[in-house]
């Protein structure tokens, strides 16, 4: 047919070799495409697979003895008594009561003490100051386990090199055995995994303080500069005249877009804390140097939205007799929205994954307390990452797929959250 | 010759610069009350370029300057003192493209008399978007779906849309700049129609490519070309019987 429709052979041949461009073109594209979903699928899946034991925990029940004698003798039931007593005297008591061959074998209480998480004592503290109530009685509690505990229970230790060679000894390994048999030994979802900040131990390491320091450091960043980086490209896109000096604040604000991050981390430290004495570490001034980094996406995203909002519309606002003003954020600006939304989001997601200018603020840091301002000390998810993938203990490797999970999270929910608000104020022309 | 009883505008040695570029010359041209006034030549002959000089438009195109006298009612409005949005409430616009905001019916009628005060209260204000839509011919294919987006419309419904926000700020002079280049014949025709209503109210003053609509339309038509208007008279006689060679041969499509 095609004989027919063609003028000659000379045509046929020409559009059967563009037919041919197109084919190949096609297949090049759609390789690119699987080859990026499949590298996709592996890091979400090996992120999954590594990190979603990180969720859980173990715990040990056994029964502890709130023993009068050693946190109240004198039954004043004075919160100052209590948070002096031993705990560690009760903690030790229920263990040899559990375990009484250990009574006067040192070796072998310390091999069983290392099954539990060094918390055990805080906990115990925290349960009595919680609830007096519990003094002189005996209970059976759920201590969490040490971590090395937690990773034999979850198979990533391999018992059968020599015992020399492994986090755990045969001892304990018995004793983990026969806790075992006994159906003590529980598998829980961690909740506070999401309640605590940070800790030395693995088994206590939450990730709340670098949630709640991300959350702060951000609101302090799109406070900034959602508002200055719109109102500079609403100035220098339709007030300012176009002149060699607005040109070149252009050009510059275009290079400080490329500018690395840790840059404006030093720009930070020397103005921030040096200068002005901000206090470091805290997301105040970390919000403040990621304001600096986010500022020239939104300047440019905003600008190239406006750009893209048809003169017609200016033209007719002005032609009916509107100020510039009303022209502008009466019609250009609403048009205009949804892609300054988008790129600020943009602009919030790289600062969200950024952990170079924070190292200068003092922003990767070990911080234990959950901050609960602007001016507290806090650190941020990726530094946490970051802390955690150089911890040398087994128990931080989960932890740390688990504390990537969290962040994908967060972006995956601020994305989404973009993709909606453009939905939204989406204009058709 | 064109009766000189009742002008409205009229401007002394008018020229207008883009950047180096000249593109209007010495242009005297005078434009009646409640009258059809069409603009003719071709591309790039200067006519739009006059008739956003009218309600200033040129002003929001940098290094444009733009040099004489426009007056309309004997007040010079090329003028840095006159204030250019008192200026257009009293002149309306009407672009080439259809340009409703992306708002709804009800919203791009209203926006004008709103930002301009003249309405008191709601009810006030759906008075002059009914009025206004009605004037255009628009009301009944629109009333039942005033909160539909302006952008929803076909392009003929858009364009008498975008009359009707002229008209609801109730100005003295409509400005057209080839409002019907964009329709079809049809749409055109509504157009033309609406036009020659509006006149009793208002002055009109219609840049058009099309010589039968200029035709149609217009009590008196301006030909201009390479920036000069070269003649300006009643239309029947410009187009039956021009004084210059040079109208003719555009006329009868010899050159444009």
């Amino acid at each position: 047919m095609n004989r027919i429709l063609s003028k000659s052979q000379n045509i046929e041949n020409s559009t059967n070799k563009r037919h041919r461009k197109e084919k190949r073109f096609k297949s090049l594209c759609l390789g690119a495409v699987i080859v990026a979903i499949l590298f996709l699928i592996i890091l979400l899946s090996s992120l999954a697979y590594k990190g979603l034991s990180g969720f859980t925990k173990t715990t040990i029940q056994i029964p502890i003895y709130f023993n009068e004698e050693i946190i109240d003798p004198e039954n004043t039931r004075d919160i100052a008594v209590i948070n002096k007593a031993s705990f560690r005297k009760i903690f030790k008591q229920s263990l040899l009561q559990k375990f009484p061959e250990a009574k006067d074998n040192r070796k072998m209480y310390r091999n069983i003490s290392k099954i539990f998480s060094r918390g055990s004592t805080y906990l115990l503290k925290k349960m009595v100051l919680d609830d007096i109530s519990l003094i002189g009685k005996t209970i059976n509690v759920d201590l969490i386990s040490s971590s090395t505990i937690d990773q034999l229970r979850k198979n990533n230790i391999n018992i059968k090199v020599p015992e020399s060679d492994r986090p755990v000894s045969d001892a304990t390994l018995k004793i983990y055995d026969q806790l075992n048999t006994e159906g003590v030994i529980k598998k829980r979802l961690n909740f506070s995994f999401f309640k605590y900040g940070d800790s030395r131990n693995p088994e206590e390491a939450g990730i709340l303080g670098a949630l709640l320091g991300s959350m702060f450091t951000l609101i302090i960043t799109l406070l900034l500069s959602f508002p200055i980086g719109v109102l500079t490209a609403i100035y220098l896109e339709e007030f300012a005249p176009k002149n060699k000096f607005t040109y070149f604040i252009e050009i510059n604000i275009n290079n400080l877009a490329a500018v690395p991050s840790i840059v404006f981390g030093l720009l930070g430290l020397a103005i921030f804390l040096n200068f002005f004495g901000l206090p470091r570490s805290v997301p105040l001034t970390g919000g403040l140097v990621l304001t600096l980094m986010t500022l020239p996406t939104v300047i440019i995203s905003s600008r190239a939205s406006l750009k893209a909002v048809p003169p017609t519309i200016r033209e007719a606002a002005l032609g009916l007799g509107a100020s510039k003003l009303q022209a502008v954020f009466n019609h250009v600006v609403p048009s205009a929205a949804p892609g300054m939304f988008t790129g600020t989001i943009i602009g919030m997601a790289r600062a969200l994954g950024e952990t170079a200018p924070l190292l200068l603020m003092g922003m990767v840091a070990f911080i234990v307390e959950v901050p609960t301002s602007i001016f507290d000390p806090a650190t941020v998810l990726p530094a946490q990452i970051y802390l955690w993938a150089d911890s040398p203990e087994r128990g931080f490797v989960e932890k740390t797929s688990a504390a990537i999970i969290v962040l994908v999270l967060f972006l995956i929910i601020m994305n989404s959250l973009a993709i909606w608000l453009r939905r939204k104020f989406e204009v058709r022309w | 010759m064109i009766k000189n009883d009742n002008i409205k505008i009229t401007t002394n040695d008018l020229c207008v610069f883009y950047d180096e570029k000249q593109a209007l010359f010495d242009v005297n041209i005078s434009i009646n009350e409640k009258e059809t006034t069409a603009l003719i030549g071709p591309s790039g002959c200067g006519k739009s370029t006059l008739l956003r000089c009218f309600n200033r438009m040129n002003d929001t195109i940098e290094n444009c300057v733009v040099k004489g006298n426009i007056n309309i009612d004997n007040a010079n409005v090329n003028n840095p003192e006159i204030d250019v949005v008192q200026l257009r409430t009293k002149i309306g616009m009407v672009f080439q493209k259809p340009n409703p905001f992306p708002k709804s019916i009800f919203d791009n009628v209203a926006y004008g008399p709103k930002i301009h005060g003249m309405a008191k209260n709601k009810l006030e204000l759906e008075e002059i978007v009914e009025k206004s839509l009605k004037q255009a011919g628009l009301w009944s294919e629109v009333k039942d779906r005033l909160s539909q987006p302006g952008t929803s419309l076909s392009g003929g419904q858009q364009q008498r849309l975008c009359i009707a926000r002229a008209i609801a700020v109730r100005p003295e002079i409509i400005l057209m700049d080839e409002p019907c280049s964009a329709l079809d014949p049809i749409a055109t025709a509504n157009i033309e129609e609406l036009m020659d209503e509006l006149k009793k109210e208002f002055t009109i003053i219609i840049v058009t490519h099309n010589m039968q609509q200029a035709a149609r339309v217009s009590k008196n038509t301006a030909f201009f070309h390479l920036g000069k208007l070269i003649e300006l008279g009643p239309t029947d006689q410009i187009f039956t019987n021009p004084k210059l060679e040079k109208t003719q041969d555009y006329i009868t499509g010899r050159y444009g």
